[in-house]
């Protein structure tokens, strides 16, 4: 029995890796998710092509698959380009894959917001001498923020599960610790992520309810 | 002296001709309602003013200086048209207020974004954001709206809207101000108070193009009436003229239309 404590601090070391994978993940995959969606909205038909093919790609494969290819094609292909020795270049290849997968996802969230605001706003701001970087900074942006809150909580809290399939590529995440108990017939720290990942969602549920609520002095 | 000169706009929507060669020239101080029914290429003719549609024909002069020439390329450059365009002020028809700014910040928001290109803004900072304010203010209280200063646009009526989009276009200061049918989106009750203020604006000489229904108050209002069928100018007087003697055929037809409805 009193390995129970343990057992616990090792889960939760585990789940530190899956929180930094879920923060990086949304570093780098919002901005880089509003680049590619100005891409896909681009009037320069080669640039608008190449998104939407990326992000057909990227959306029509398994996360799963992406993480295999991203971190072992390196080596395959015999590229000059390797990721670090070790935990820290599986960390790496899994930040890199989530980032481009979560990236494409939010380049449509934000496309549908962006298009969905009446042109009269941009007329608007044309009409009264603002540039066109002014008006989408100034104008638009906050009101799509608004708009998309929702849809992006939904791939938020989906990012947060989703990091467990780091472990494809030996990162050592909650429920592959869990595992390796699991396969010497200790079940129960397999149920016990379950609350890990629970308590998480519901502090960032508060968090996505707080921040609607910010956003809710205005209409749009 | 003509403050605006509009020679021969032409405007194509693939092969719909919805303006086909739009001449007339407007003085300082001069109100003009367009009128003519739908489709008949009063709002594109707003629009081109206003350089939100480019005209495939066509020069417009302000002040005797060429803003607009179809044919000069360099006149249609990006950063050309944002100094020009400000000559011009336009209220549309839907008020188009940004939702996220107060009533006041809606009518400052753009006057501050300029006034940051200024050279000395960094050193008056302050001074320049005051005044500002304090016009931005001043133009609430003459749309009679200084209780609302900080109300965002959900919680103001319809004529409220567009009382604060009127100030909004005062503010950048524009030799002609534009109106697109600024009643048209408004419940009838709420038409009265818009329509007053655009009536003190007349009463101040404000340079005012109004394309409008609402045949009373162009009548009323405005020093010269323009009346628009299928793209071309059919008929153009004072009010007394086009409304009292039409000359043409059409205009006759227009008018009979809207006095039976």
């Amino acid at each position: 029995m009193n390995e129970i404590p343990v057992i616990i601090d090792r889960l939760s070391e585990s789940f530190l890796l899956n929180c930094q994978l879920f923060a990086l993940t949304l570093i780098f995959s919002l901005p880089l998710g509003l680049v590619i969606a100005f891409g896909s909205m681009s009037r320069f038909y080669p640039l608008r092509w190449l998104s939407r093919t990326f992000v057909w790609i990227i959306r029509g494969t398994p996360l799963m698959l992406q993480l295999i290819i991203i971190f072992y094609a390196p080596g395959l292909l015999d590229m000059s380009f390797t990721w670090p020795n070790g935990a820290s270049g599986r960390f790496v290849a899994a930040v890199v894959a989530f980032v481009i997968n979560y990236a494409c996802y939010f380049s449509e969230i934000f496309r549908g917001g962006i298009e969905s605001i009446p042109k009269g706003q941009y007329e608007a701001g044309q009409v009264l001498g603002m540039t066109k970087t002014q008006i989408f900074f100034k104008v638009i942006l906050l009101q799509v923020v608004k708009r998309i809150l929702p849809p992006v909580g939904n791939e938020v809290i989906t990012l947060v599960k989703d990091t467990s399939l780091a472990r494809i590529i030996a990162n050592k995440e909650i429920i592959m610790m869990a595992g390796e108990y699991s396969s010497k017939g200790l079940i129960w720290p397999l149920f016990a992520t379950g609350i890990y990942f629970l308590i998480f969602v519901g502090a960032l549920t508060l968090l996505l309810g707080w921040f609607e609520k910010k956003l809710s002095y205005f209409r749009a | 002296m003509a403050i605006l000169e509009v020679h021969n706009i032409e405007k194509n929507f693939g092969t719909l001709q919805v303006l086909q060669g739009i001449s007339f020239s407007l003085e300082k101080g001069e109100s003009m309602a367009i009128i003519g029914s739908s489709g008949s290429g009063k709002t594109t003719l707003l629009r081109c003013l206003n350089f939100l549609e480019r005209p495939d024909n066509g020069k417009i002069m302000v002040n005797n200086e060429v803003i607009f020439d179809a044919l000069d390329p360099c006149t249609q450059r990006e950063s050309e048209v944002r100094k020009k365009r400000l000559h011009f002020g336009l209220v549309f028809q839907n008020f188009n207020l940004f939702p996220q700014y107060t009533a006041l910040k809606n009518i400052t928001l753009a006057a501050e974004l300029l006034a940051k290109e200024r050279p000395n803004f960094q050193k008056d900072k302050r001074i320049i954001l005051k005044e500002i304010q304090e016009k931005g203010e001043m133009l609430l209280a003459q749309v009679g709206l200084s209780d609302k200063r900080d109300y965002y646009p959900h919680q103001l009526s319809g004529g409220q809207q567009q009382r604060v989009a009127i100030a909004r276009a005062l503010a950048m200061e524009p030799d002609i101000l534009c109106f697109d049918e600024p009643t048209s989106a408004l419940d009838p009750e709420l038409t009265g108070e818009v329509l007053k203020v655009i009536r003190n604006l007349a009463d101040r000489n404000t340079t005012m193009v109004i394309v409008t229904h609402e045949m009373a108050f162009a009548r009323d209002v405005a020093d010269r009436i323009l009346f628009m069928d299928e793209g071309v100018i059919v008929e153009q007087g004072t009010p007394q003229e086009v409304f009292e003697n039409p000359k043409e055929e059409r205009t006759r037809q227009f008018l009979t239309r809207y006095n039976e409805s």
